[in-house]
């Protein structure tokens, strides 16, 4: 049985999963969950993952929740190119520093605006939250100053010279701010910009092909969200 | 644990040394742990836990290097426990101790609740996917996910709600295994812990 992945690419972290494979050219049985149709919660996909989120592995039986355990079994199990996550150990501890940063820094802080913006307002009908979402802009410029002063600095991917999978997590969470145009708030950094640039460009077309969900909520989102 | 030598700084945090200047220099997140090797400076402590264990090359239980799948159960509770343990105990010990010394505002009792109710949720996870048919959080022996969760678990034992895992028998019966496999280590990094749980009643009735 080929490797199963359950995503749905308006998830940061399961565009980062989707797309390690698809660049690999690693053949998988694709298996969509729409969030915003609630199929996560459905009882058949519990039973599967009774965590019931996004993405999550299914190879031949053995199931693996969480981005970063997915991305590295994948790396693992496949013999990747080194660079994605390397062997030499101070590279290795750069990537492994910001995976374990990421989850409450750039994760939270783009997540909850994003929830704020756009899925809250979308579940419960209620107008958007303006104090909560003038409190998450702030937390992501703080987030967005500590990767371009500590993460970043005088680098051009966080491990280095080569893309990791540390700079798919980190640009995945950050595109999702293009989604509700909040993408300024990375774009008035020249050193964040330039490093969303430089790991879609080391991505594409698979970047491009993540994106889809995104650059339609990023269409609609004047007309649909902003208004609530 | 690993017989390793370091030399120890310790910052105190109650007394805001983490802001300091020279701190600033080693990590300007102001944050601990960290670790300075001859110059190679790191934050973040599941990286420098890996760091360590790689740099010293640690018995294999403790992050599984050979073997990917047991490697996959390991990561996948250390990616889960920022959001999930980490997030309800840090949260619980903050509303009920550290907020309320630092604002002189009373307990948010509302806050407090959700929290407890959140905790439970995230016991009960431990307990069923977990701790399910194993000893440890990720197989048949100790590694660091079981310290790192052992260790946030404490900071309910700190504020006294350390009843919302010991009404989980398999909960319970994981912590005093990963204790006995740990001590005399365990209770000596705990003891600040320990000290504040047995003056807890007092600095509570006063928040």
């Amino acid at each position: 049985m080929p490797l199963r992945l359950y995503y749905d690419l308006l998830s940061q972290p399961s565009r980062t999963a989707y797309m390690l494979l698809k660049m690999n050219k690693i053949s998988f049985e694709a298996k969509e969950v729409d969030l915003m149709k609630g199929e996560h919660k459905a009882e058949s996909f519990k039973k599967e993952n009774q965590f019931g989120l996004v993405p999550f592995l299914d190879d031949d039986g053995f199931k693996v929740i969480e981005s970063v355990a997915i991305l590295k079994y994948i790396i693992g199990k496949n013999k990747l190119p080194d660079h994605w996550y390397p062997s030499e150990l101070k590279a290795q501890t750069r990537v492994e520093e910001y995976l374990r940063w990421y989850p409450s820094n750039t994760r939270s802080a783009c997540v909850n605006l994003f929830l704020q913006l756009v899925m809250i307002p979308k579940f419960t009908g209620n107008p958007v939250d303006q104090e909560a979402v003038k409190g998450c802009r702030d937390k992501v410029t703080e987030m967005i100053a500590d990767l371009e002063s500590y993460f970043l600095r005088g680098k051009k991917f966080i491990a280095g010279d080569k893309i990791s999978i540390a700079d798919l997590l980190g640009v995945c969470e950050l595109v999702q701010l293009y989604g509700c145009h909040e993408h300024e708030l990375y774009e008035k950094s020249p050193v964040v910009k330039a490093w969303v640039e430089n790991v879609k460009q080391e991505t594409n077309p698979c970047f491009d092909e993540a994106m889809v969900k995104i650059h339609h909520i990023h269409k609609v989102f004047l007309t649909e969200y902003a208004q609530k | 644990m690993n017989n390793i030598t370091f030399e120890s700084r310790q910052v105190a945090l109650r007394k805001g040394e983490h802001y300091g200047e020279e701190y600033k220099k080693i990590n300007p997140f102001c944050l601990v742990p960290a670790i300075d090797d001859e110059g190679f400076k790191l934050t973040e402590s599941m990286a420098i836990v890996k760091y360590i264990i790689n740099k010293y090359n640690l018995p294999e239980h403790w992050f599984p290097r050979q073997n990917l799948k047991h490697q996959a159960r390991v990561e996948e509770y250390l990616q889960w426990h920022h959001a999930n343990t980490r997030f309800c105990c840090g949260s619980l010990l903050l509303e009920l101790v550290i907020n309320p010394q630092a604002s002189g505002k009373p307990v948010d009792h509302v806050a407090v609740e959700n929290l407890r109710q959140k905790t439970t949720v995230m016991i009960h996870q431990l307990e069923s996917y977990f701790l399910k048919d194993k000893n440890y959080l990720a197989g048949d022996e100790i590694s660091i996910a079981d310290l790192f969760a052992v260790c946030e678990l404490m900071q309910l034992f700190v504020c006294h709600e350390h009843s919302l895992y010991e009404k989980s028998p398999i909960v319970k019966s994981w912590m005093e295994r990963i204790k006995n496999q740990t001590n005399p280590y365990f209770d000596e990094a705990h003891k600040i812990v320990y000290r504040i749980h047995d003056g807890y009643k007092k600095i509570s009735a006063k928040l």
